[in-house]
């Protein structure tokens, strides 16, 4: 955005976008990533809606604080990815590093957390495909504690928290290539369109988490 | 990611050094060399999947006389020749899913978005040319993936194309689960392969047009293949999400499909058809667009009604995400939605008349040349009028209630997807042949395979309507088992045969197709006498097509424009009249 006139295509084009074509692209990329959301998030709507009695209260299963921790941690890390941004806008390469630095750190902590979620719940029973037979869990539901079956609360726990934690590994992965390029002297004052597109990425990952944290979590 | 832009000045130095083999063959990052590789891995699979056809078609004509050269397939398959029950099943599944995944949509999309977007837009390459190499190798794998189905104990999917739950979802149901995996998860990757490669030809089209390409300048064909990209961006991930879901359900007992522990079977319908139905429109829409500009071609006329054309485009590709409710009225959903449904997809009967009727206003009064690509176009227009027809049929919920199911659907998709694609694809791929290879193909041959085909095609699936009205059930394995259909028997066996001669001509075509590429006569730069911006580069075109960014001056369907001689007129000629688009203002 700051330096649009060295950013765009050397010769003289019929009027595109506007903006240069990685940038475009990945704009275009992440409306395919909406449908595949919105096809696992649809699904989610009508399969609850359908089964209500198998959804668990908010919190009686799930840690709400830990991932409430982690959800945190998330924004943090889109905030160091825009301070990496207007670092290099303004040519700091050093900043650029350690805001990137922070980025890929703070990335890899949230995927981490997550492990450490799914850890727990497998151990305590709670499994893609419902209760493990005979796992504390099972046994709490067995007294009327808990929803007599999570099948498909399960499978649609697992199945979007689990795609969301994919999609924040690949961004932790390109971010690390990213910072990797950053450390060669790759990205300028004036060209830094590798910075800005893995941002939009990640910041779209960001975004897809407050919402499946709202859904899948907090009601 | 961080890959610079696709330089836009011309290439000329790039030629200056010979790229190895594997690099300007395999490996290529050229747009033209991935669109000839998707034609020819498309052609591969269009022939298993008519080789699946025939053994299908077999089948039903004579249930119970071993299949011709059928002791060449494993006891696992057909023992002494005849097919088995299963396997008939996975025959039917994977005919189509072959069919529509990986020989038309490939075809169209693959094939002629590569070929045709940089060349006709006046662009040196796609805007990501290293993504566009991995899309092919993507969709290369996953086809691979697919065939490799066949080969798993337990044989390949057997529960349709369109995989309905729970017959999908449980191994139980269908006797299948290897299979049904692999073909979930080789669809998933081709969907990867679908988006790497829309997202490209979008950015491709917004970005990189030559100066003077407007977007009312551009050809139809890329319009289509513009609108089509989108579909494709947006509905495959709708399937990718429905296929991993369904995957999971197959192999770590999630229960989204499920209905004994909280799933919903009826929901894969949903997820599927809304996927399903915006791909009815991949499947025709580049196809109407290249049969635009191949009829403008042979009439010698502008294209009736250019913008109402674009305009249909662009409404029928909306339409399309409002209607996949039709394919579901026998399914137990909601009558009320199934008036809605019934309405929305009556409304996609108007942009769709607006075509035919704009195709034939371009061929009205037309000093028409019936070349090979022209034939095919008409025949096109001609069968994709009684396709839609029998689409309204189908639309209509009482009637549908009575052919749900039945042959009379069979016939429908293969009006639209064989009569109309696949003509269009004979049209396009006849039509662009000297531009791509260099030489031409040999018209009388050409034309003796047009006329046949027409005449096969039609003796095949045409009387497939009788036997749906008569009831006729779609996905059935021996009609001789049923007192009612055994009056059918001759029709079935009338069917067979054709089907067969049907199989049999595209041997002209294949060869016309190989010794062309050989020993066809040298195409000079524009053998049609056409306008696009492909016309003015040599044939083939030189890696980066263009030694100077070329400027347009005019929109691609001047035919017999009373300003010159000839009866065409380039995109980039420049008259005494024409204003340099830079002069023009900003």
């Amino acid at each position: 955005m700051a330096h649009p006139a060295l950013m765009q295509p050397p010769a003289r084009r019929e009027v595109g976008a506007d903006v240069y074509s990685e940038k475009l692209g990945m704009w275009v990329f992440l409306g395919s990533e909406v449908m595949f959301f919105t096809a696992l998030i649809g699904s989610y709507i009508i399969l609850r809606f359908g089964s209500p009695e198998q959804w668990a209260a908010p919190g009686q299963m799930l840690n709400i604080p830990l991932t409430a921790v982690n959800t945190f941690l998330l924004i943090c890390s889109s905030v160091t990815m825009v301070k990496a941004f207007a670092a290099i806008q303004d040519g700091d390469q050093r900043l650029l590093k350690l805001y990137l630095l922070a980025t890929v750190a703070i990335g890899a902590a949230f995927v981490g957390v997550q492990a450490y979620e799914y850890t727990h719940l497998v151990h305590e029973g709670f499994l893609p495909s419902g209760y493990r037979p005979g796992s504390a869990l099972a046994e709490r539901a067995a007294e009327g504690l808990l929803p007599v079956s999570v099948g498909v609360y399960g499978s649609s726990f697992y199945t979007m928290t689990g795609f969301h934690g994919f999609h924040v590994s690949v961004g932790v992965i390109c971010m690390s290539f990213v910072t990797w390029k950053a450390y060669r002297g790759a990205y300028t004052k004036e060209d830094h369109r590798g910075v800005e597109v893995v941002g939009l990425y990640w910041h779209f990952v960001d975004l897809v988490w407050i919402i499946l944290f709202t859904i899948v979590y907090l009601v | 990611m961080a890959t610079s832009a696709v330089s836009l000045e011309p290439a000329a130095h790039v030629e200056a050094h010979e790229l190895s083999f594997l690099r300007k063959y395999i490996f290529s990052t050229d747009h033209k060399i991935i669109g000839i590789q998707f034609l020819l891995m498309s052609f591969v699979f269009l022939l298993f999947g008519g080789l699946m056809a025939m053994m299908i078609r077999w089948q039903l004509g004579f249930p119970d006389r071993p299949l011709p050269a059928g002791q060449l397939l494993p006891e696992t398959m057909a023992p002494d020749g005849i097919l088995l029950p299963e396997f008939y099943n996975s025959l039917v599944t994977m005919h189509g899913t072959i069919m529509v995944f990986f020989a038309i949509m490939p075809l169209l999309v693959g094939v002629f978005g590569n070929f045709l977007i940089p060349l006709k837009i006046g662009a040196p390459d796609m805007a990501f040319p290293r993504l566009n190499m991995a899309s092919f190798w993507v969709a290369f794998s996953a086809g691979i993936l697919m065939m490799a189905g066949f080969f798993v104990e337990g044989g390949h999917a057997a529960a349709g194309w369109t995989a309905y739950a729970p017959l999908s979802a449980d191994p139980e149901w269908s006797g299948v689960s290897g299979g049904q995996q692999i073909w979930l998860l080789s669809l998933a990757i081709l969907g990867l392969a679908s988006i790497m490669g829309a997202l490209n030809y979008i950015t491709t089209i917004v970005n990189l047009r030559a100066p003077g390409m407007t977007w009312f300048r551009m050809p139809l064909s890329i319009w289509s293949l513009f609108v089509t990209a989108i579909l494709v961006l947006l509905a495959i991930p709708i399937l990718s999400g429905a296929a991993i879901m369904l995957f999971f359900d197959q192999t770590i007992g999630t229960h989204f499909f499920d209905w004994t522990d909280g799933g919903q079977v009826i929901l894969w319908q949903h997820l599927f058809w809304y996927f399903g139905h915006p791909e009815v429109y991949i499947l025709i829409l580049p196809a109407m667009g290249m049969v635009s500009d191949i009829i403008a071609n042979g009439s010698r006329k502008p294209v009736f009604g250019y913008h109402s054309m674009v305009f249909a485009l662009i409404s029928i590709s909306f339409l399309g995400w409002v209607v996949w409710g039709h394919h579901m009225f026998q399914s137990g959903m909601n009558p009320t939605l199934g008036m809605t449904f019934m309405i929305s997809t009556m409304i996609i009967a108007v942009p769709s008349a607006i075509k035919v009727f704009n195709w034939m206003g371009t061929m009205w009064r037309g000093n028409i040349r019936f070349h090979v690509p022209m034939l095919h176009a008409v025949g096109f227009v001609a069968m994709f009028v009684i396709g839609g027809l029998s689409g309204i049929f189908m639309a209509s919920t009482p009637v549908d209630i009575y052919i749900h199911d039945t042959y009379f659907i069979v016939a429908h998709i293969h009006y639209v997807l064989f009569g109309g694609s696949l003509f269009a694809i004979f049209a396009a791929v006849t039509y662009w042949y000297p531009k791509m290879f260099g030489r031409m193909m040999n018209s009388t041959l050409g034309k003796i395979h047009f006329w046949l085909t027409f005449l096969f095609y039609n003796l095949t699936f045409f009387p497939m309507h009788d036997l749906g009205i008569a009831g006729h059930m779609r996905r059935i394995y021996d009609p001789s088992q049923y007192e009612f259909l055994q009056p059918l028997a001759p029709l079935n066996r009338f069917i067979t045969v054709s089907a067969l001669l049907l199989f049999t001509v595209q041997i002209l075509f294949a060869v016309n197709f190989v010794v062309s590429w050989f020993k066809g006569k040298k195409a000079g730069e524009n053998p049609w006498d056409a306008n696009g911006l492909e016309w003015t580069v040599p044939s083939p075109p030189p890696h980066g097509n263009f030694a100077k960014v070329p400027t347009v001056y005019r929109g691609p369907y001047e035919y017999s424009s009373p300003l010159v001689e000839e009866d065409f007129l380039l995109q980039t000629r420049k008259l005494a009249s024409d204003v340099d688009p830079a002069a023009a203002g900003p």
